[in-house]
């Protein structure tokens, strides 16, 4: 690779005072630039998502030279769509103690005190003002009779603070992020490239200043030059191959930042969602969520005997296992995600999972419907159950649904301060492809206020902040900087194509992904890790001696997209189990065998881990440096999660 | 199952395209029409021939990228859905299955089952927004929105803009998306102030855009994955004569 970076020192630039002001005292010292010159100002947006869209519309509203880029044929594809269940605010409507003060605890608490506090707060503060801005666009919320918004609770948390629209709620804010970004291009602010993927980042004097890209239609590779480069990519769930991502979600963008010099913040932290459609057969290419509401009335049971084949109808009573109401006998079948999950897992392992891989549990209807009757339950979840019909032929209605954990969404991603930029000046990144907020495991219908909170509210004044404090003198993409990059990325490709070998990118990824679920998945454990960190650079080494693409660089060519888009995955991967073989505690969603309480549930070391870890890139296969952001807890008092 | 896929492949939007013949073994009912393409295509990459393009991402009917008339059906025969939620078990054992791209000029051919629906958004651009920027926007609950009209809205809002009701519309209407996107603005308060001007500006963009004009055939109905109800093109008419009729009286 090229320019090797000096890494700073890292320093999360957090305001000082008290944490209810700081935001506002932040924003009141920003620098400011003067509406005429902004135009003059070019500014870089990766990702069309909710995190992007916003961005870009809103730095275009304040009369930036915006470029948008995105990989879809249309910004309003981005995989924030996919979003179920809502968008969490502290508007306390139900004058039910709901508060910014409660959101924030709420989050540091769930996310197993590893977030930043500062942030935390800020995102809960800002909450209140995205529910504003929504629907001033229109985004559709649900409603009360009275025209007031409608809210329901989520997650496990005591408060109705959960806004929603029907089950498609990330589809209607991603659409008023993509309206606002379309309005933006017509008035000529942003330049939207769509079908056109980053491929690299330049520096240049130590700050970001372009990308390289690809146009997927005609395989070009283009430069673009800018002040500043925000990345708004999404997260790396598919590394695990089989995600409830959407297909093209993946990490290039944050990867070959990372690679120039961005450091990764905890790549370890993944979710896991316990409800989902079990793999039905080795084909499969993706998995579907179901949403987690089912397990309101859903009853989660496996059988007690081992390699049970009777259809569940067969199965008396007294022979099935209910096991998370018999462990956590407060929450039963609501214990937090990772919970049920790993419970999951453990039934499955003991070769007590159902259906034809015997990766899956019972998740049943019956006392739902004989207490609640067929209509009841048909109205709460009628949508659900003809998706789960569509998808595996089965009527939940008679017989049992199944389901199985699935990867989700990543915690993890690149390292950023409070302004949300990365350690390249002039590098920012926001929504899931940044590492902040969540902690060790978010809490659901947190993703959409996260995103949207850096994409309206956040990005929009440290950005312009960065302008007007830096001296930014103008690059043109003839610096060398950007032939060296665009050399570096065309080698790449070359290798791709030139390897000429047998197997298919998919075939590798699905190798791949099997590796990560198995040992760096629901429960990791020092040996696991070990094994995996021997296997994923094995792996690497036969993708650059056996990978098979066919087709040209310089045309529309999936094979490759895939093929490059894989070989960060092999590269991501490999940080993924590091940073898991070093974080020697269990925390959220991260799960290691060695600590755990005696009655086997995550055991956190305060001591010894109470800190983010930023990893960096050296391109040596020893293990790379690695960075600790101490985290400090003053305002939420540590304890340690029980669900008993 | 065993099957026979005739299947469209055309190099670029210049190159005049054509059916191919592909044979498929041991098709499992399981699988979904998507990942049984994904398996044509591994079997191609093994024989060293270039894999058939075709768009998809969500892969669960949501995100509007799939692009595929199934034997001559936009998304297939399994309505409602896109051409992802559509499985293997909906076909028979030695049937010959016709996959070609979306076909409306508006959405010209990129490669193979690839299209270029910019059209749509560029529609969009024309006005299909409210105009808010961020930070000036009232309390969420200072303006009330009858739950009726907020869940009519939402019902237009759900289009998932894949282009199908063009794609199977007899004129090459995109009426059904121009409607469901007006619809979805006008039904709320807050789209009030940009009515007139929306409606008429995305009209105009539709036409120049190509786009025939609705006759009423109900092809868009009935393939919608997203069940957008054609009643709201009646909506767009009325929207449309109101603003002209406001217009022409000089308003």
């Amino acid at each position: 690779m090229g320019e090797l970076m000096e890494t700073r020192k890292l320093d999360a630039r957090i305001p000082s005072g008290p944490i209810e002001d700081q935001w506002d005292k932040l924003r009141f010292e920003m620098k400011l630039v003067n509406p005429a010159n902004r135009r003059k100002h070019k500014i870089i947006v990766v990702g069309a998502g909710l995190a992007g869209a916003a961005a870009s519309a809103t730095l275009g509203q304040q009369g930036y030279h915006v470029h948008c880029f995105s990989y879809h044929d249309t910004p309003r594809r981005a995989h924030s769509i996919a979003a179920q269940g809502g968008i969490n605010a502290a508007k306390n409507y139900r004058n039910d103690g709901d508060s910014i003060d409660r959101l924030f605890k709420d989050t540091v608490k769930g996310g197993d005190f590893r977030a930043r506090e500062a942030n935390v707060y800020r995102l809960a503060q800002i909450s209140v003002h995205i529910i504003d801005q929504c629907v001033a666009q229109g985004v559709p919320f649900a409603r009360e009779y009275g025209g007031l918004l409608d809210t329901r609770s989520f997650g496990g948390v005591q408060v109705q603070r959960t806004f929603y629209a029907r089950g498609q709620t990330g589809q209607q804010l991603l659409l008023g992020a993509y309206q606002a970004l379309q309005e933006q291009v017509a008035a000529g602010t942003v330049t939207m490239h769509t079908r056109c993927e980053l491929v690299d980042v330049v520096i240049v004097d130590g700050r970001a200043r372009g990308i390289i890209t690809r146009n997927l239609m005609t395989g070009e590779l283009e430069r673009h030059a800018a002040d500043v480069v925000v990345l708004a990519t999404g997260g790396y769930s598919n590394a695990f191959y089989l995600s409830t991502n959407a297909k093209a979600s993946n990490c290039t963008a944050i990867w070959r930042a990372h690679r120039r010099g961005a450091l990764f913040g905890n790549p370890c932290y993944t979710q896991i969602h316990p409800t989902c459609i079990p793999l039905s057969s080795e084909y499969q290419s993706k998995l579907t969520l179901m949403s987690e509401s089912l397990r309101n009335d859903g009853r989660v049971w496996v059988p007690k005997r081992k390699a049970d084949h009777r259809p569940a109808k067969d199965i008396p009573e007294n022979e099935r296992d209910y096991y998370l109401e018999n462990r956590y006998p407060s929450f039963g079948n609501l214990v937090p995600r990772d919970v049920a999950s790993r419970n999951a897992k453990e039934v499955c392992d003991e070769g007590r999972g159902v259906g034809p891989h015997g990766q899956g549990v019972y998740l049943d209807f019956a006392d739902a419907i004989h207490r609640l009757g067929l209509p009841t339950v048909r109205d709460k979840y009628g949508n659900l159950f003809e998706i789960y019909q569509r998808i595996t032929g089965e009527d939940a209605y008679e017989v049992p649904m199944r389901i199985y954990p699935a990867p989700h969404y990543t915690m993890g991603g690149l390292w950023v301060d409070y302004h949300l930029m990365t350690t390249i000046t002039g590098l920012f990144a926001g929504g899931e492809a940044n590492f902040s907020d969540h902690g060790a495991n978010r809490l659901g219908a947190s993703a959409l206020m996260q995103g949207l909170a850096d994409g309206y509210f956040v990005l929009p004044y440290t950005v312009p902040d960065y302008i007007a404090s830096n001296p930014l003198e103008a690059v043109s993409v003839s610096h060398p900087a950007f032939a060296a990059a665009e050399a570096d990325v065309k080698d790449r490709f070359r290798a791709l194509l030139s390897v000429k070998g047998k197997r298919s990118p998919d075939s590798f990824h699905k190798e791949l992904g099997r590796i990560v679920w198995d040992e760096c998945g629901m429960a990791r454990s020092d040996a696991g890790l070990r094994k995996a960190l021997e296997e994923i650079p094995r792996l690497r080494e036969e993708f650059w001696h056996d990978l098979r693409v066919v087709g040209g660089m310089e045309e529309l060519n999936q094979a490759l997209e895939k093929a490059n888009r894989v070989s960060d995955f092999l590269e991501l991967a490999e940080l993924m189990c590091r940073d898991a073989l070093d974080r020697a505690e269990s925390c959220g969603g991260h799960f290691r065998v060695e600590s755990q309480t005696p009655d086997g549930e995550a055991k956190r070391d305060d001591a010894n881990f109470s800190y983010v870890a930023a990893w960096e890139w050296t391109g040596r296969s020893e293990t790379p440096p690695l960075h600790k952001e101490p985290l400090a807890f003053e305002h939420v008092p540590l304890s340690q999660r029980s669900y008993k | 199952m065993n099957l026979t896929l005739r299947i469209w492949r055309q190099l670029n939007t210049k190159a005049s395209g054509g059916f191919a013949t592909y044979r498929v073994k041991d098709v499992q009912p399981d699988m979904s029409f998507l990942e049984m393409l994904d398996v044509v295509n591994e079997e191609l990459i093994a024989r060293d021939e270039e894999p058939i393009a075709f768009d998809s991402d969500c892969r669960e009917g949501i995100c509007g990228t799939c692009s595929l008339t199934v034997n001559g059906e936009a998304h297939g025969p399994d309505h409602p859905g896109a051409a992802c939620e559509l499985y293997m078990r909906k076909f028979r054992d030695r049937e010959t299955i016709v996959v070609e791209p979306f076909r409306v000029k508006s959405f010209p051919v990129i490669k193979d089952l690839v299209v270029d629906r910019s059209a749509l958004d560029r529609i969009v651009q024309a006005g299909g927004f409210i105009s808010a920027r961020a930070g000036s926007a009232p309390e969420a609950n200072s303006v009330p929105v009858p739950k009726h009209d907020a869940d009519l809205s939402m019902e237009a809002a759900a289009c998932i803009g894949c282009g199908a009701c063009a794609a199977a519309c007899p004129n090459a209407s995109a009426m059904l998306f121009t409607a469901a996107k007006v619809s979805h603005l006008a039904l709320l308060p807050q789209g009030e102030p940009e009515r007139t001007r929306r409606v008429v500006s995305m009209v105009q963009a539709m036409d120049a855009e190509g786009f025939g004009n609705c006759t009423n055939t109900y092809e868009c109905e009935a393939v919608c994955p997203a069940e957008i109800s054609a009643s709201f093109i009646a909506k767009l008419n009325r929207e449309y004569s109101k603003a002209s009729l406001r217009r022409s009286a000089g308003e």
